[in-house]
């Protein structure tokens, strides 16, 4: 049972104006001295929960207009800067039209009083195994943008999660943007999420999937897992089956049984391994069926 | 450790305020301003109880540091009400009985004008995916969605 303290605990608290300034004032901090922030709506509960290593220095990036952006263009695909809302993030048009795994997966996010506050780099850098941004991500196949003193790297969002809470960024490295290059058409997808309450859950298990299909064949097929491994993951054998195929019912429940071989829960208290196994099942079955519906 | 000065604009009034960075705007509202209305349930940003609208959008206030108030817009449940006049969607939460305790009502009310002002025709299930933010332990929420309905369609009499 955790003690809830009701107060923050005492920070220094710098809004810079550019990204050099965030970097410098990050410096090579390895020991946990200076957080960065934007919503404020994972590390705030943190802080206060004193689940996090308290930090001297909260450094709010909330001023860093060159951040600040959503943008799309049929050259580039979409660029979600590091301070795009989930609210934002889920109802721009160019995203509810193209990439709908993803505006579903936004709006699974938390409520909307959150969505106004959080943002997507947010969900993928507190990096929990249920974030519920993460499996449509992992379909898209997004790249996250990461910056430091010593310049700016590209990974792959399946790399950027090492573990729960754990992101390869290093000391120093913020998230700039993801990216999330297209098909011209836009993909059509579908996020299911279980959970007790049809709002402000974490996933039980959260199931994305995104297909383009040409002449009744699959031509490509995307699984992403949410809430059943150490981090979000691809259900790569579930895709292979499916891959080059027609879908049919029976083809897609091979899928899904595939699906759920694949994923690895553990019992907590929100579910045991054995019921999220089988949910797997479940929602990567409905889900393909809903992304081939839309 | 200093307090930061901060420029704020609630209820249609100007703020100067110097509050040290550690302290949430819903502490700035209820223990600096006194407006206490606005409720703490969970301090998490789990129950919505301590929702206002922060420019333009609704937001959980214990989630939101004072300082980063600095230069915004707040409208919280006092600000509804003209003088003696209700809002209209109080009157409708008082006519068909939407509170039992009023705990979590002022941000419910919130919840509730940030869906009318974006969706003045809100079926049952916008109206329950727009309070989906804001718990009741009270009511079961039936009298809740009665009353948002009652009140989108007197607004749009002209109330």
């Amino acid at each position: 049972m955790v003690t809830f303290y009701r107060r923050l605990p005492k920070f220094d608290y710098v809004k810079p104006k550019g990204i050099e300034e965030a970097l410098s004032l990050l410096g090579n901090d390895d020991e946990g001295r200076v957080k960065v922030f934007a919503g404020g709506t994972d590390v705030i509960p943190k802080l206060k929960g004193r689940l996090m290593k308290i930090p001297e220095v909260l450094v709010d990036l909330k001023g860093i207009s060159d951040l600040r952006f959503l943008v799309h263009d049929e050259g580039r695909g979409l660029r979600i800067g590091a301070l795009a809302t989930i609210f934002e993030v889920a109802h721009a048009p160019f995203v509810k039209e193209r990439l709908p795994v993803l505006s579903q997966a936004a709006r699974a996010i938390a409520s909307t009083q959150v969505q106004n506050r959080g943002t997507i780099v947010g969900n993928i850098c507190n990096a929990v195994p249920s974030a519920d941004s993460a499996p449509a991500l992992l379909c898209l196949e997004a790249e996250v943008v990461c910056l430091s003193k010593t310049g700016e790297r590209t990974v792959k969002v399946e790399e950027f999660f090492m573990g729960p809470n754990r992101t390869i960024l290093k000391p120093g490295e913020i998230v700039k943007e993801i990216r999330v290059s297209m098909r011209p058409g836009g993909t059509r997808g579908a996020y299911l999420k279980l959970s007790p309450r049809s709002k402000m859950d974490l996933a039980v298990v959260g199931v994305g999937v995104t297909a383009v299909r040409e002449d009744g064949v699959l031509k490509d097929v995307k699984i992403g897992l949410g809430a059943v491994a150490p981090t979000p993951m691809r259900a790569r054998k579930a895709e292979g089956v499916l891959l080059g195929e027609r879908a049919g019912d029976a083809l897609i429940r091979r899928a899904a049984k595939l699906a759920s071989e694949e994923s690895k829960p553990i019992d907590d208290h929100r579910a045991s391994a054995e019921y999220r196994r089988m949910m797997v099942e479940v929602l990567v079955r409905r889900a393909i069926h809903q992304c081939l519906r839309n | 450790m200093e307090k930061d000065a901060i420029k704020v604009k609630i209820n249609g009034r100007r703020y100067d305020l110097n509050v040290p960075p550690w302290k949430t705007l819903l502490e700035v509202l209820r223990e600096d301003l006194k407006l206490t209305g606005t409720k703490e349930g969970c301090g998490q940003g789990e129950c919505g109880s301590c929702t206002v609208i922060m420019g333009g959008k609704t937001v959980n206030s214990c989630l939101v540091l004072g300082v980063e108030a600095d230069g915004q817009e707040i409208l919280t449940i006092e600000g509804l009400a003209s003088g003696a006049a209700l809002n209209p969607i109080q009157e409708a939460f008082v006519e068909h009985a939407g509170m039992q305790c009023g705990f979590c009502t002022p941000g419910m009310i919130m919840s509730a004008k940030a869906l009318l002002d974006r969706n003045p025709n809100p079926s049952e299930t916008d109206i329950r995916e727009g309070i989906a933010g804001n718990f009741c332990r009270c009511t079961g929420y039936t009298k809740i969605i009665e009353s948002i309905d009652a009140a989108a369609k007197a607004m749009k009499g002209g109330a």
